[in-house]
């Protein structure tokens, strides 16, 4: 697979143009995610609304109990008003349980359903994609970018409806009241927003800071327990341990820094709030002295100064994180928007059918012939022609071995051969017809790939067996596991066929894994086999039987093998020389010998190599 | 591995105060800062009352107030002048303005002193333990606890240790404070705490069983994303997307349904806490208004007392979280102290160079009981020579370097540098003797100058410069746009096996170490650049004690001395010459190697 990696150049699809500019600060590109849930935006945002009220409406219970029973000094209508009172609370609390639960939700099935849009798009792009993308960054595409937007949308919606509501139905009661005291209270507004605004911004910046020092910092732990044996070798723990607490000192002072900041902005945030009740006091004294306002609505006044700040600074808060995740929406469409550069025409779809719903019934069935017609190829990445108007006819049954140094690009061969990249000109054929007549999924189900690292997915060694072919008897699997000298491996194991491999099937050796997958293969039956040879050094027993395995494999079959061992190369019907990305030699074995070039030079390079660990392998063991 | 000291074990308890060194101090000025600003925040109502009761009303002063009052001008002069009292309030805000900013600042800073600490202890901790630790737990595992293990310790402790006591402090301040406004009336107040405490508790524990369900659900879904991605090719092939579709969808609304039904139980927690709540702030309304009108209760008493109760609730509730978070602290930290506990090598002094002969006699190994992985090995190394390394996969050749440098020490035998046990020269003596250089060296994430000087004296620039001549580098280096000063693994300039390995060689030559042990370190450099290398070696370190592991015969046949490894034995010892004679393994490989040329012409003549 990193052979891999370094030898595909290029790219497998091109992400959609730029988009001219994304409408409110990219939000817009949420709706059809956000629109199948009308209903429950709605009720959210609505509940809410509902809640915001109450909570302005609290107050002036409290107004109403001075006002009319303690200054009057007399409890009539005290069952009404605590039955009013009880039944607003009640309902106000069930309301906002929906509002929640809405909002929580909204949440949920907007990260349901873009992770499944992420996850199923990813399925149809091409392989070359993967080539050009990390797993690390796709994952995080499919499961975090995704987490990100979801919980701010719907949280943060949710918050700034409430706080919304409260800061405007505050500020009409007040200004009902008494304007002039209204405008006490909301003097202090303007600043609530200025200073939020301000701090948003820096501690956003330092936000990013201290997460960029905390990556190093993992990083830096990495590197001590990964590098250990290498430290110690080098006795220069006390060198990393200095350099570690280099960045365990600046992320010490940029938290700081950071704490500062937060700091500053909330004990100014709730001095603001004091700077409102004071005013409320001191003016709101003076009319009440004058019998202007009575102590009820004073008491209204205060719990309005004290509470009507924090939702401002809220909703600043809400609103600029919901700019923020803009980064996150682009990095999340730009994969869903991203076109496979290989992709079945209308037509093939309609009678072939796609990756979900493949019309099997239709599928001919593959003989194996294949042919490059005048093909032309580069990287869509790349400005070199790697292949012009190159033809090769490979006839059913013939074996192709592709040679080559570490990084000479084997794989531009095998790329063509399973469609994971098309031709820039001319054309493949597979059993006479250009491979575009027919869908990817075909091509595919009918080749059988393995890789040189090879994959198992979690699971018992059963259904990873069954993967190709879910409906294998057991007789089957049987003779596909013995027909790849694999029923040692069974054999070994206390459960079998059911033990459970873990993730990547980390409990067998590379070896192992590789005569599972095979099996694997075998199981298919396919017409073309593609196999990357393994050159990582597996123990001299198992490679035996590996290399029997592959002959068997290779038997009849049309096979392309990018190969690292003399004796699938010997075998091979057709050889090719790769050398910078080119096939620069074809031929037979014998007939590249004479020629004394390239191959000549890998052969012989190969053959010392191999010589030597032949040389230890019976008494090693 | 080596001799080990009784060092302390710690408790979970033992540990937290460990790492707490250095941070305590901060702790405590937070919470002084926060007890000063609950306090001053709790006088507030106070004010507030004594203006609605003697400023806008007629109610006569209590307690301290009076003083406070005929300080200021009589009551009458405040009346007249209601901005005093705003002014008074101004005054207690600028002081809570101080306070919660030296609270937030110093639990911040306490907060990151302690993670400091803790990063550091455990770093510096891991790097010294001995290789058979770090070769038996798992790099991530390790990892997950030093960050996000650490990471719930400090929060554990900066949030809900500290807050505790703080909130116990509001608590009693207030309840103090209600008291002595209303005995009867607190008292229906506090009747509810239990209720509220005992609910939240309750809830919480049975939260987190929950919670913890849906993180491993997740990352059940996680895990299939990461699979899918890494297995697209095997996918593909089988054209199992529709299955692999259906995999994941299924999973993850299975994950979601989960999590819609936690967020529904805490949807439905906070209401009814909000609902209890409501409930007991509607008692003391009826209660205190028909107070009022008895005459029991003064009105901005009553006011006060609704902010007293009001201020209780949110922490009320917050005591329910850190209790039933009580045992996931405790977890993190049994997991932290597992690797705090794990003894580390002991390095001893740098007691200046090692000097003198190598002597390997009977030397055994193995790791695991009954395994023998190197069994009676005897040989010397001459002070100065060079002794050649030979054998196949499993031979034991790598195990023989670890014992070397003492990264193990040997199960049975005696290894010896000039006469003295290799276990009795500490391990900071023995490795700034012997320069290993690894088949797989780690190349550490600097610039390639960093990592040549990384363990050198002296970092002077020439020096750099020479050893990576010395190591064939200096023109894979020039062809870097930074030259030096590119940095390892970023911007997609990554190294090649055989670069890798010349790094390393490059940066135990500036070491300038009396012995250096090759260990398969030339493998994936070419024939030309090997023999290159070896050369300038012969010219620049005359005089070192070399070892070379290898398998290619040209690397070590000049070797003063040759050992042929094989299943852990010595099969062949002696020159060059010696070996070829004796016409067993060695000459073997020797005309597999050398005379293949003629090989290959013959099959070609033969066809096949």
């Amino acid at each position: 697979m990193a052979d891999n990696a370094v030898e595909t150049k290029n790219n497998g699809g091109k992400s959609a143009a730029p988009n001219k500019k994304l409408r409110f600060f990219g939000l817009g590109k949420l709706r059809p995610y956000v629109r199948n849930y009308k209903g429950v935006f709605v009720l959210m945002i609505v509940a809410n609304l509902f809640v915001g009220v109450c909570n302005t409406i609290v107050p002036l219970f409290q107004r109403y109990a001075i006002d009319n029973f303690i200054l009057e000094g007399t409890l009539d209508g005290m069952p009404i008003f605590a039955v009013v009172y009880v039944v607003m609370i009640a309902a106000m609390g069930i309301v906002d349980f929906f509002g929640t639960y809405s909002c929580s939700r909204l949440e949920m099935f907007l990260l349901r359903d873009m992770r499944r849009t992420a996850f199923n798009h990813l399925q149809t792009l091409s392989v070359s994609y993967f080539n050009q993308n990390s797993v690390g960054k796709l994952h995080s595409r499919v499961m975090s970018d995704t987490s990100v937007i979801s919980s701010t949308v719907a949280w943060d919606v949710y918050q700034v409806s409430w706080s919304l509501t409260y800061a405007i139905g505050a500020s009409t009661v007040m200004f009902v009241l008494n304007p002039i005291l209204a405008c006490c209270v909301l003097v202090v507004v303007p600043i609530v927003v200025l200073v939020s605004l301000y701090f948003q911004r820096k501690l956003t910046k330092l936000h990013r800071e201290v997460r960029e020092i905390n990556s190093e910092i993992t990083g830096g732990f990495n590197e001590g327990i990964t590098g250990a044996q290498t430290s110690k070798t080098l006795a220069v723990e006390n060198r990393l341990d200095a350099d570690f607490r280099k960045h365990t000192d600046k992320m010490k002072k940029r938290s700081q820094r950071l704490g500062h900041h937060r700091a500053l902005f909330f004990s100014i945030i709730a001095f603001t709030a004091s700077i409102a009740l004071a005013l409320v006091l001191w003016y709101g004294g003076v009319i009440t002295q004058s019998g202007l306002i009575m102590i009820g609505t004073l008491s209204v006044f205060m719990t309005y100064a004290q509470g009507i700040v924090d939702p401002i600074q809220w909703g600043v808060e809400c609103l600029a994180d919901l700019i923020s995740i803009k980064v996150n929406i682009e990095r999340f469409t730009a994969l869903t928007e991203t076109v496979s550069d290989v992709k079945d025409s209308p037509e093939v779809i309609e009678k072939y059918g796609d990756a979900f719903n493949q019309k099997r019934e239709n599928w001919e069935p593959l003989g194996g012939d294949v042919e490059f017609e005048n093909v032309t190829f580069k990287y869509p990445d790349g400005d070199e022609y790697i292949l012009e108007n190159f033809n090769l006819k490979v006839p059913q049954g013939t074996n192709v071995a592709i040679v080559g140094e570490t990084g000479a690009g084997k794989s531009t061969l095998v790329n063509l051969v399973c469609r994971f990249f098309e031709p820039t000109e001319g054309r493949i054929l597979i059993d006479g017809r250009d491979v575009r007549e027919r869908s990817v999924s075909w091509l595919h189900t009918n080749i059988g790939y393995v890789l040189q690292t090879p994959h198992l997915f979690s699971g018992t060694i059963r259904e990873n067996l069954l993967y190709g072919k879910e409906d294998a008897t057991d007789e089957e699997l049987d003779a596909a596991v013995k027909s790849v000298n694999a029923e040692g491996i069974i054999a070994r194991l206390e459960k079998g066929y059911d033990t459970v491999v873990g993730e990547g099937g980390n409990s067998l050796s590379t070896g192992e894994k590789q005569l599972l997958s095979f099996a694997r293969a075998i199981l298919v039956d396919p017409a073309i086999f593609v196999l990357d040879e393994a050159t990582s050094s597996i123990d001299t027993l198992t490679e035996k039987l590996i290399q029997d395995a592959i002959e068997k494999l290779m038997e009849g079959r049309t096979s392309f093998v990018i190969a690292h061992r003399l004796s699938t190369i010997r075998s091979a019907d057709i050889i090719l020389v790769v050398d910078d990305g080119k096939i620069v030699e074809r031929g037979t074995h014998e007939e590249l010998l004479a020629k004394r070039g390239l191959y000549y030079n890998l052969y012989v390079k190969q053959f010392r190599e191999e010589s030597y660990s032949n040389e230890f392998s019976d008494n090693s063991r | 591995m080596h001799k080990q000291i009784n060092k302390t074990e710690y408790t979970n308890a033992g540990l937290l105060v460990y790492f707490l060194k250095g941070s305590l101090g901060l702790f405590i000025v937070g919470i002084l800062s926060s007890m000063l600003l609950t306090f001053f925040n709790t006088t507030i109502p106070k004010v507030i009352a004594f203006t609605i009761d003697s400023v806008l009303g007629d109610e006569p002063m209590s307690g301290i107030f009076v003083g406070i009052v005929r300080a200021m001008g009589g009551i009458e002069h405040i009346k007249e002048n209601v901005w005093i009292v705003a002014l008074v309030i101004i005054g207690i805000a600028s002081a809570m303005l101080i306070f919660r900013y030296s609270n937030i600042y110093f639990n911040n800073r306490a907060n990151q002193t302690l993670m400091r600490r803790m990063r550091n202890e455990l770093f510096s901790h891991i790097q010294r333990l001995p290789l058979s630790w770090q070769a038996q737990n798992n790099t991530g595992d390790i990892i997950q606890r030093c960050t996000s293990d650490a990471d719930t310790i400090s929060n554990f402790v900066t949030n809900q240790l500290f807050q505790f006591v703080r909130i116990t402090f509001l608590l009693v301040l207030s309840l103090v404070f209600m008291f002595t406004i209303n005995v009867k009336l607190a008292a229906i107040a506090f009747a509810f705490m239990p209720v509220i405490v005992g609910y939240s508790v309750w809830y919480f524990l049975h939260a987190f069983k929950r919670f913890k369900k849906c993180d491993e659900e997740e990352g059940v879904l996680s895990t299939y994303a990461q699979e899918n991605l890494t297995g697209v090719r095997v996918i593909r092939a089988f054209g199992r997307e529709r299955y692999e579709r259906d995999k994941f969808d299924k999973q993850n609304v299975y994950y979601t349904s989960l999590w819609v039904r936690v967020l529904k139980l805490m949807s439905s927690f906070w209401t009814a806490s909000d609902f209890i709540a409501a409930l007991q702030l509607l008692c003391i309304v009826i209660v205190g208004t028909v107070f009022c009108i008895d005459g029991e209760l003064s009105t901005g008493d009553f006011v006060a007392f609704i902010s007293y109760n009001a201020m209780m609730v949110g922490p009320v509730r917050e005591l329910g979280r850190i209790i039933s978070n009580l045992s996931k602290a405790n977890v993190a930290l049994t997991r932290i102290a597992e690797i705090m506990n794990a003894d580390e090598e002991v390095y001893g002094i740098n007691e200046g160079v090692v000097s003198g002969d190598i002597v390997f006699d009977n030397v055994c190994f193995e790791y695991e009981k009954g395994k023998p992985v190197l069994s009676g090995v005897s040989f010397v190394i001459p002070q100065g020579t060079t002794l050649g390394i030979i054998g196949g996969t499993g031979s034991g050749k790598s195990t023989l370097v670890a014992l070397l440098d003492g990264l193990y020490s040997a199960t049975d035998g005696r290894i010896t540098y000039g006469g003295r046990d290799i276990k009795d020269i500490p391990p900071a003596t023995l490795r700034k003797s012997v320069g290993v250089i690894l088949q797989e060296s780690y190349i550490y994430s600097r610039t390639i100058g960093e990592n040549i000087a990384i363990a050198a004296a002296d970092e002077s620039n020439e020096n750099i410069v020479r050893a990576a001549e010395i190591a064939c580098l200096d023109g894979n280096i020039d062809g870097f746009v930074n030259g030096y000063d590119t940095v390892v693994g970023e911007r997609g300039v990554t190294l090649s096996g055989g670069q890798k390995q010349r790094v390393a060689i490059a940066r135990t030559l500036i070491r300038k170490t009396p012995y250096i042990v090759f260990d398969d370190s030339l493998s994936a450099v070419d024939s030309d650049t090997d023999a290159k290398i070896r050369h300038n070696l012969k010219t620049e370190c005359a005089g070192t004690t070399t070892v070379i592991v290898s398998h290619r015969i040209t690397t070590v046949m000049r070797a003063d001395n040759i050992i042929v490894l094989d299943g852990g034995r010595v099969a062949e010892s002696g020159s060059h010459d010696d070996l070829l004679a004796a016409d067993g393994i060695y000459k073997r490989i020797y005309d597999l190697q050398m005379s293949l040329p003629e090989d290959i012409i013959e099959e070609v003549k033969n066809g096949r």
